[in-house]
């Protein structure tokens, strides 16, 4: 007696009609660029996908947010935790941009310096600067302090 | 030829020809130093001195330095005394300094405060100590006292001991060393190793560093043991900072017969006994002599050149 095969359904994740996907996600961190998106909210319609085939990395992460568009601000810290990342807009059904995300060489007030003894950290008016020494994985240097900012030390501040 | 840096800051502003330049003018001064010349190349300037935090030497020696240029001396060495205890911050005391000096020298018990002065302020600005942060002017002098003493920086192998992970004076000095191609020993209890991310800095140019927490095992082959404090307050059991203290302590015994010089940056306690003082070895109050020379060969360097 053979067996019939059960047909797995397709799960659909509709194409949306305007926002922005972010592609290319380093694994496992989809939920930390939810946290520097300030997702979620109440409104917004968010679709994640972790940890799935890339062709080119492996694994990802995919996050679709529905009528929303990046500052560059938020751009630039998702590119601390995935610089591979890439940012389609899409504009009724269509890709209007596509761009990779580039880490600059030089970040400014985006996160705390982590040394407690750091100058930044007091109620001094300085905005934080940090300079990329790495790009992968990331490792920054506070200009004030020269402390070595890790990884670890960067995703746990979103 | 105008000296290429605006500010002190940290070592790694420097590349080597810029050390060797104020080596090499300190040189020069020393004659003045000691009072057997007189010079009158900084009259009429006047030096800023920022001290957050108590310090003895780095703070006479500035003050000597300026004098015997024939410069003048403005500023606070205590924060009791000034503005900072009425709340000002930093940023408005450092911008008003500016206004009456022509050049500024802070201390401060925060890392990176002196970089911070230097992004806000016009004038010349020279770190003496930020927190547990960099002591460029230190490192300058320790360099100055190798080449005096020693005749050369470039070959020797020099051996860091004591408190490196808190203590501001190696952090700077490795870096240094490391240009000049000094093969290093840092030789320390496990819990005051080099701290990761300077001995990772080392590493990206090339200088690798023998790590030990027994200092016999480099006593037959340095030519220089530098000597830090272990500071009581960094071991919450006074048992385990009695043991720690004792095994890197200094005495003639230690050193008898050996072929090396001992430096500290000081204050010292009792990390050297004070019968070293007295010997060949003990090289460390005369490198404290050299802080004025090479002091003066910065303040002329930056602030002829502003």
């Amino acid at each position: 007696m053979g067996r019939t095969m059960k047909k797995p359904k397709e799960m659909k994740v509709k194409p949306i009609k305007n926002g922005t996907v972010i592609d290319h996600i380093t694994a496992n961190k989809a939920l930390n660029v939810l946290r520097i998106l300030n997702l979620p909210d109440k409104k917004s319609k968010v679709t994640i996908a972790i940890n799935v085939l890339s062709a080119n990395m492996g694994s990802k992460d995919i996050v679709k947010i529905e009528n929303r568009e990046l500052y560059s601000s938020e751009v630039d810290q998702i590119a601390l935790i995935a610089p591979n990342a890439t940012i389609n807009i899409i504009r009724d059904y269509e890709i209007v941009e596509k761009g990779k995300i580039q880490l600059l060489n030089e970040i400014k007030g985006l996160l705390n310096c982590p040394n407690p003894n750091c100058i930044t950290n007091t109620s001094e008016p300085v905005i934080n600067r940090f300079y990329v020494i790495k790009k992968q994985p990331v490792i920054l240097r506070c200009h004030y302090c020269e402390r070595i900012v890790e990884e670890d030390e960067i995703e746990s501040q979103f | 030829m105008s000296f290429p840096l605006k500010n002190i800051i940290s070592i790694k502003d420097f590349s080597k020809r810029d050390i060797n330049e104020i080596l090499k003018s300190a040189e020069g001064l020393e004659a003045v130093a000691r009072s057997k010349e007189e010079s009158n190349s900084l009259t009429g300037k006047i030096l800023g001195m920022m001290f957050y935090e108590p310090s003895t030497r780095t703070r006479l020696s500035f003050e000597t330095a300026m004098k015997r240029l024939n410069g003048g001396v403005i500023g606070f060495a205590e924060t009791g005394a000034s503005s900072v205890t009425k709340g000002e911050n930093l940023a408005d005391t450092a911008r008003m300094v500016a206004e009456y000096a022509d050049a500024l020298v802070i201390r401060h018990d925060l890392e990176g405060a002196a970089r911070y002065v230097s992004d806000i302020v016009d004038v010349p600005v020279i770190n003496a100590g930020d927190g547990a942060g960099q002591h460029p002017t230190q490192t300058l002098l320790d360099l100055y006292t190798m080449q005096r003493i020693l005749g050369k920086i470039k070959g020797l192998k020099v051996a860091l001991i004591g408190d490196l992970k808190y203590g501001r004076t190696v952090h700077s000095l490795s870096y240094a060393l490391g240009m000049y191609g000094v093969k290093m020993s840092f030789v320390s209890p496990d819990e005051l190793k080099m701290p990761r991310g300077i001995v990772h800095d080392l590493n990206q140019n090339n200088v690798v560093a023998q790590e030990t927490s027994d200092i016999h095992e480099v006593l037959d082959e340095v030519d220089v043991l530098y000597v830090t404090r272990i500071q009581k307050e960094r071991f919450p059991d006074p048992e385990e900072y009695s043991r720690i203290k004792g095994a890197y302590r200094i005495d003639c015994n230690l050193i008898k017969g050996k072929d090396l010089i001992v430096m500290h940056p000081l204050p010292k306690m009792d990390e050297i006994a004070h019968e070293v003082d007295h010997t060949p070895y003990g090289k460390y109050f005369e490198q404290a002599f050299y802080g004025v020379p090479v002091r003066m060969a910065i303040l002329e360097s930056l602030i002829k050149s502003f």
